[in-house]
């Protein structure tokens, strides 16, 4: 094997120039393929990002709706009439029954990463004599912090300071621009009951999405209970993250039924993010695919002339005891040494480009967090695109170099 | 019987494109030992086929072939291949040196293919077969700085690389002035009578055959004389 490579390495140094040729149509569909999978992913990561980071794998909720079991249906005994007179509304509240033991049921289960309460409460703003509609999210600060990025996403002020401050609140970005609002002052909140506090911004927030950040405002969930006039157990809705993000439809639906609460999971709702990275993935692998091919090409083509070229010295390797299969061997060998160098230059290349974006400015209002183009350098795709490489490589060398192994050396040696 | 290095029993062939004509027609001979044997006769009378034959490299034939006492019919091609590197030295009318190794990458080739020595053993044995055909001052040029007459000496060279038992040429000296063809003549007597190896020419330079111990005339694919 040894004596074949060394062959193989000969015959390539002959021809070096056509051999390097080859081998940048390789280390170029290599170089594309890993910084077009790298930009991509690196994109998907950040889009999905936006609106994943900060979902609960699986929310559980109480929804207001109709009651399955209406008035009339009580009296269905059918031999008599049912009359139904002066029917009240029930004062449902919107939290959640029992959601202290539920999450201390949540806590011990080995699927679960996080579990985070929180409360919504629908409020005012007064600015003026104008109200501005806004919601007020009562979170766990430092589960908030840990779990779903909270702090990533805070433009100014400290996090630390919600958490352990009594009346304070974050406000998101578009809300405090209308409200001219800035850290320290003081705003005044008006709930639905009617109630009026006074709450001191703490620190603005900005998620990127417009419209939430013109409503949406997080405050620490004792205030926003203190807020609404309501027990330290009173809860809304429930985030779970969980250690496999897939289990979440499957979870949602058992506690759904377990609990007797509504259960929403990540995958229902947004799944028009998973389409989008789907599609964005396949474009990128099908343009990868196809350069490889191209580069595949190429090197039949260098093989076959170089086989051509070389049929004197095929058949004297053949008549001095080299079999059809050592010849075969050689001319494999040397497609795959074109493959492995076009290949690792391509990653080496791949990785020098995706540096390059990675330090492409790229700032924009909507993603603060974002500075410049994002880059994914997950080794992932340097091994894909060096086992296409390969593999490539190997098939585009498995035809010329079969034919050579058929090469008859009579015919070469008589012919001339 | 032992002593046989080489036994042909009847072989025959014919080509059949575009019509079929028999070329050889059971040809039996045998070269003994360190004999020293030329092939003559007419153009297109066989003798290029049959040494074909008898190299392994064409199978395509009737009768039998022993070399060494081994049947080579119907063997695979790795076989084949095998008793070539280690059995059979060519040399050939042109040269057929790998134009990209060196003089001594040429001749050691074989050898490494074969295995039988280290690679330094290997180099140190070329070095000897090339000293002896007094080659060795060429040993690092390229195959493609020589000339005529020592191409064919490398390709000598190569050819006893691995102890062969019979060496095999197609006209070695075809393309050769007189003078070189002389030194050829010389280094192959040697051969035969130092080493012990059997030589089998094909040839139509009369001068040449005349001196080999036994000449094979060939007729229309028959052995006549």
């Amino acid at each position: 094997m040894k004596l074949l490579l060394s062959i193989a390495v000969t015959l390539l140094r002959a021809k070096l120039r056509q051999s390097i040729v080859a081998a940048v149509g390789v280390m170029f569909s290599i170089t594309m393929f890993v910084t077009l999978l790298g930009f991509m992913n690196g994109l998907n990561d950040l889009l999905d990002g936006l609106i994943l980071n900060r979902t609960p794998h699986i929310r559980l909720y109480n929804e207001l709706q109709a009651s399955p079991r209406q008035p009339i249906e009580y009296g269905t005994d059918s031999t008599t009439h049912a009359f139904i007179r002066s029917v009240k509304p029930k004062d449902e509240l919107p939290r959640l029954r029992n959601a202290t033991a539920i999450m201390d049921v949540l806590e011990k289960d080995p699927r679960v990463l996080a579990v985070s309460p929180r409360l919504v409460a629908q409020v005012f703003f007064n600015v003026g004599t104008v109200d501005l509609n806004g919601q007020v999210n009562g979170i766990d600060v430092m589960q908030e912090i840990r779990y779903y990025k909270f702090a990533d996403y805070l433009v100014a002020g400290d996090p630390q300071d919600l958490a352990t401050g009594n009346n304070t609140i974050v406000l998101g970005k578009g809300l405090a621009d209308m409200m001219e609002a800035g850290i320290g002052e003081v705003v005044q909140v008006t709930t639905a009951s009617g109630e009026r506090t006074m709450l001191r911004v703490s620190g603005i927030f900005q998620s990127g999405i417009a419209d939430y950040d013109k409503v949406q405002c997080y405050a620490n969930i004792k205030t926003v209970q203190k807020l609404l006039a309501r027990p330290g157990s009173y809860y809304t809705d429930i985030n779970v993250k969980l250690h496999d993000l897939l289990l979440a439809p499957a979870m949602a639906k058992e506690l759904a039924a377990r609990f007797d609460v509504d259960a929403v999971d990540i995958q229902t709702a947004n799944a028009q993010f998973e389409t989008g990275s789907d599609i964005r993935n396949i474009i990128s692998y099908a343009v990868g695919i196809v350069l490889l091919v191209v580069a595949g090409f190429g090197i039949y083509n260098i093989l076959n002339m170089m086989i051509f070229e070389k049929l004197d010295a095929i058949a004297i390797l053949k008549a001095t005891g080299f079999s059809g299969s050592d010849v075969q061997r050689i001319f494999l060998l040397l497609s795959m040494i074109i493959g492995v160098v076009g290949g690792v230059s391509g990653l080496l290349g791949g990785f020098a480009m995706q540096n390059v974006i990675d330090n492409i400015p790229f700032v924009t209002a909507a993603l603060p967090t974002v500075k410049t183009f994002p880059i994914d350098y997950n080794p992932k795709y340097y091994i894909i695109a060096v086992s296409f490489a390969l593999i490539t490589t190997w098939v585009a060398g498995w035809f010329p170099a079969r034919k050579a192994s058929q090469v008859d050396p009579v015919e070469i040696i008589r012919g001339k | 019987m032992s002593t046989n290095v080489l036994e042909v029993r009847k072989v025959s062939k014919s080509f059949h494109d575009p019509v079929t004509v028999p070329v050889l027609r059971e040809v039996s001979l045998d070269v003994r030992r360190g004999e020293f044997v030329s092939i003559t006769g007419k153009s297109g009378c066989g003798k290029s086929t049959l040494l074909y034959i008898l190299s392994t490299m064409d199978t395509d034939y009737e009768g039998e072939v022993t070399i060494d006492g081994e049947a080579t019919r119907g063997l695979p091609g790795s076989r084949l291949a095998e008793i070539r590197n280690e059995k059979i030295g060519f040399v050939f009318q042109f040269h057929y040196l790998l134009a990209e190794f060196s003089v001594l990458k040429n001749v050691m080739l074989p050898g490494l293919k074969l295995g039988r020595y280290t690679a330094e053993e290997v180099e140190h044995r070329a070095m000897e077969r090339l000293r002896e055909l007094d080659m060795h001052d060429h040993a690092v040029k390229s195959a493609n700085q020589l000339s005529g007459g020592q191409k064919q000496r490398v390709a000598i060279a190569r050819s006893l690389i691995n102890d062969p038992l019979i060496i095999m040429g197609d006209e070695p000296t075809g393309n050769l002035d007189s003078r070189n063809s002389d030194i050829v003549f010389d280094i192959f007597k040697h051969i035969a009578s130092q080493h012990r190896q059997s030589l089998l020419v094909v040839t139509h330079d009369n001068d040449f055959a005349a001196r080999t111990d036994r000449t094979i005339v060939m007729d229309d694919g028959r052995v006549v004389g």
